[in-house]
Parts: structure tokens; sequence; C-alpha cells
């Protein structure tokens, strides 16, 4: 999932501006899960704002299924109209697809977007995935060289492993590679990590450009 | 006769079998001529070439290759380094070509520190291609003559080919985990085409020569040639910080009591390191030493007369 983190509340304050009526939007999907922006986010988020010193007339507060897919704004287009600017408590994908479809409504956004990723314990999320448009887990037993490496090394570890630690931070980070080695070993293909593996192609990545997907076989 | 790689100095004198030394220069940190023209006289005639480090542990210096290039002027050989954390592909091929064309002749191929290292922690970091890549592409430029594209190198169709030449090295570290993996590694380099290796400085001599053996039996020495890191410690603090704060470094206890025992640090620090080049010279496989004495370059010329490699072998 997408995992992000609300905005310090004196930053969003900041942001808001002095309008009459303010929509507080959340998102029921992966933000709900990472505890950022669902329903009781907007709650708290609404109560907040009441509190605050700030001249708004008016903080209402509502979530939809998914701010990332158009279908799901059909139903808050009335109290869209109705308010003058939106706080979405959504991913940045949310933010923009509710911007764009309602264009012209002021929206700010309430998370910072950090990462995909997995849920790991209680309040704990790790990166996982970078979208890299190339997936060689097969090779890596299931551990992304290129998210857990802190350097993205196709060909590690690097000579600043140690205790399994990443030398950037010995203390909080694994080594990406450490763990990837330990894995092969379990699975009996160490081999894979003696392959030299090429230059990354990161043409597939963002790298060649914001990146669509079109799929010809589900075209109307 | 053997085809040279680049017909450096320090191909001539490795491959002729002699006890290569080879030691390390920092550029400063602002355009301060007078701090590499005294390293410059510190290291001249002690060694054979002098590594000028790229950026070390991510703070920002004069760049490798034109500090190299002056340093070539003074009449040192210079190693220019080369990590892949601030420049991609195409930044790195322009700079082989530029190094080259200033006469440049031997360059060593690094991953590079996380820039949470240094003095710009905020930088975007590149790693569009990693150390052993890099290798790859240093030599695929020299003996395929191509790019890494796959394009040959010359200026246009009808243009001769003119590839860049280097005596290409790089670092091992035998003591970063996961320890048995090691040796793999530096296979793994062997592969992509490394021509001479740099090692981690080594304070464990223990864990050294089990690296060494395995490298030995695998055939490994034959392939590559190894020159044994060593940094001088100049006090305990040093040793203790390089123990707790420096990655990848590992110092057993008895250095440490060695060093609390000892009377002058500075003095035990330079004893310990010609002890430890003494002990490299009988290794099976052990090509050469790298003293990286940082900032203390000084310390360079009395350790390599103590360990009795004084005069340096002429290069020709
Ligand atoms: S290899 Fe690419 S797609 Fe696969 S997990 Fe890593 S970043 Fe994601
Ligand atoms: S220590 Fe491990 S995770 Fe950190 S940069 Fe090196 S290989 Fe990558």
């Amino acid at each position: 999932m997408i995992v992000a983190e609300q905005k310090p509340i004196g930053e969003i304050l900041k942001k808001l501006p002095e309008v009459e009526k303010l929509l507080v939007l959340g998102c029921d999907t992966c933000v709900t899960v990472c505890l950022a922006g669902g329903e009781k986010e907007v709650k708290v988020m609404c109560s907040a704002i009441r509190m605050a010193d700030k001249k708004i007339g008016e903080v209402t507060g509502f979530s939809i299924e998914r701010q990332c897919d158009r279908e799901f704004f059909k139903e808050i287009e009335a109290v869209v109209k109705e308010s003058d600017a939106i706080l979405s408590l959504a991913c940045g994908a949310g933010v923009q697809m509710l911007s764009d479809y309602f264009e012209g409504k002021l929206v700010i956004p309430g998370l910072n977007t950090h990462f995909i990723g997995s849920n790991e314990g209680a309040g704990y999320w790790l990166e996982r995935c970078l979208g890299c448009g190339d997936c060689m887990l097969d090779i890596t037993g299931g551990i992304c060289p290129k998210t857990r490496c802190s350097k993205g090394l196709m060909n590690g570890p690097c000579g600043g492993s140690e205790n399994g630690m990443c030398e950037i931070d010995p203390l909080n980070t694994e080594c990406g590679w450490y763990l990837i080695y330990e894995r092969l070993k379990k699975l009996n293909m160490l081999q894979n990590m003696m392959t030299n593996q090429p230059p990354r192609d990161w043409s597939r990545a963002h790298d060649g450009g914001p990146r669509k997907l079109l799929r010809e076989d589900i075209q109307p | 006769m053997k085809n040279s790689k680049a017909g450096s100095r320090l191909e001539k004198l490795l491959d002729r079998g002699e006890f290569v030394v080879t030691a390390e220069l920092g550029p400063p940190k602002s355009v301060d001529r007078e701090v590499i023209d005294s390293k410059v006289e510190a290291l001249r005639d002690a060694v054979d070439a002098v590594n000028i480090t790229d950026n070390q542990t991510a703070i920002v210096r004069v760049s490798s290759i034109s500090t190299g290039i002056y340093v070539a002027e003074k009449g040192l050989e210079p190693i220019f380094q080369v990590t892949c954390r601030d420049r991609n592909r195409l930044a790195i091929q322009a700079d082989l070509l530029g190094a080259c064309l200033n006469g440049l002749k031997n360059v060593l191929c690094l991953t590079g520190d996380h820039q949470s290292f240094g003095n710009h922690p905020q930088a975007k970091q590149v790693y569009d291609i990693d150390s052993i890549q890099l290798i790859k592409m240093v030599k695929d430029m020299r003996d395929e003559k191509i790019f890494q594209c796959g394009e040959e190198i010359r200026n246009s169709k009808k243009a001769e080919i003119r590839e860049p030449r280097f005596l290409i090295g790089a670092a091992a570290n035998p003591f970063a985990d996961p320890l048995e993996w090691r040796v793999n590694r530096l296979e793994k380099k062997v592969n992509a085409g490394v021509d001479f290796i740099q090692t981690q400085c080594i304070y464990d001599m223990e864990r050294f020569e089990q690296w060494m053996e395995e490298v030995v039996s695998r055939g490994l020495h034959e392939k590559v040639k190894i020159l044994a890191g060593v940094t001088p410690i100049r006090s305990l603090g040093m040793l203790r910080y390089m123990r707790d704060s420096v990655a990848g470094v590992r110092i057993p206890d008895s250095v440490i009591k060695r060093f609390e025992d000892a009377e002058n640090a500075r003095e035990e620090g330079i004893n310990f390191c010609v002890e430890q080049i003494k002990r490299f010279r009988k290794m099976k496989g052990v090509a050469g030493v790298h003293i990286m004495a940082i900032e203390w370059e000084n310390a360079v010329r009395g350790i390599v007369e103590s360990a009795d490699l004084l005069p340096r072998p002429n290069g020709v």
C-alpha cells in the first residue's frame, strides 16, 4: 500500500486559507490503513481546525472510498460545490485526482506521502518497492535491492555492511544485501549473487518521464 | 612482451613483480594549492603512485581528476578515483575521456560513501551504476572500445577509434559482512575486469591472512594484483573512533590493548604499520601496500623507509 503521514498540524494550519467553508476529505483505502487520512483522522482534523484560532467559518468532514479514482467523486459533488476549499487527507495521487476533477477548487494536501510499503507492526511501516517498472525479486529471493539497499546497488553488499546493518545507520537500518544473502542461502540460490548484474534500464522507471499504463485489452 | 593496458608506471611495476607502494592524497576543501603542494612533496619518491580521493566521505573537495592532472604535472603518478554516488554513466564516461586526454592512466572504481556521511546530506544520490558495473564499463571502453551503450568510441563514422585506456583498480573489504561472501565479491570484481585491488585498512591481520589464503586458493591473485591497505594510527582516540564509527573497519582487542599500553601512540602507530608491511611482503599473493595516512602524509616516507622499501624502483 501507499504509506503516508499527516503533516504537522502547525504546517497544515499555515497552509489553510481563511475561507467561509472548508471541506476535509479523507480516503478510505491505503491512508486509512496507515492511520493517516481515514474517517477517524478526518474527524480529529476537523476538531483541531475548529479549535485553532483560524478565520474559517465552517469545517465539514467527509470521506470517500478512494480519491485516486474518478468514480467516487460523484457522491461528493454537492458538498464540494458548497465548500470554498478542500483539505485532502489522501496520498499525492488522490490530491491530484481531486484537483483535476474539481478544477478551480483550491485543494491543500494534508499528508506527506512516503512510499509503497508494508505494515510491520503497530504503527510501523517499511518501504518495500520503488515502482521501478522492472521487477527482479525472483533473483534476489523476494527482497528488493533497489529499495532495501540505501544505495540501490545491483551487486551488493558494499563494504559498509556490518553485523547485518547498513553503514548509513547501523542501529536502525538493515543492510538490504545482507538480507538478500541470508534469504538466498536459505533458498539454496546463492549462485544468483555471483552473476554480475548489468546496469539498470532506468527508462522504465520515473527517469524515462512520467509513466502511463494503457491496457489495450481493456479499452472500450 | 605482454601488451600494456595503459602503460602506467604502476602497471609496469606490478607486471615486473615489484612490491609496489601507493598512498593517498586527499584534495583540499578549497582552492588551496599549498595543501596539495605540501602533500606532493611529502610523497615524492616515497611511493609509486598516489590515490586522489573523489569527494571523500561525501564532502566537497577539489575534484579527483583535476587534482590528478595537477599532481601529474608535479611529477607524481596519480590514481584518480571515481565513485558512483555523484555522477551517472554519461558524466563518468565523459570524465574518463577527459582524464585520458590529460594523460591520466590509473583509475580506482568505487561505490562511494553514502551522502548522509558528508556535508551535503540533502543531496540527491546517483548510483546509476554500481562499482562492479563501473569496472566493466571502464574495461569495455578500453578493451572492446565501446561506450556503455554499445557504440564505438569514435568521433564520427569515418573517424578512427580512440579509446581511453586505464589500469583499472577497485577496493575490497575483507572485513565487511557477510564475511563468507567477501572473496566472492572480489571474484565478481575480477570477472568484471579489475586489474588491481586496494583493500580497506587492515588491523585484523589474522582475518586478512585467512582472506588472502582463500584468494590464493582460488587463484584470484593471478588475475588481480592485491595491495594491502594500512592506516597508521596516531592516537588511541583515533583507533577507538575507527573501531566504533567507521563502517567496515575491524579492530581486534589485542590491537586496542597494544595501543593502550604504548607510551607514545604515534610511534607505536608507525611501528605497527611497518610490522604489518613486513608481514605482507611474506604473504603469498600480496603485490604491494596502500598507505592511507589520512591528513598525515608526512608519516609515509618514514614508514616506507623503515619497511626497507626505499628507494622506490625506476618506473621505466
Ligand atoms: S525490483 Fe522494482 S518492482 Fe520489484 S520490488 Fe523492487 S522496485 Fe518494486
Ligand atoms: S551497507 Fe548494505 S544496504 Fe547499505 S549501502 Fe551497503 S549494501 Fe546497501
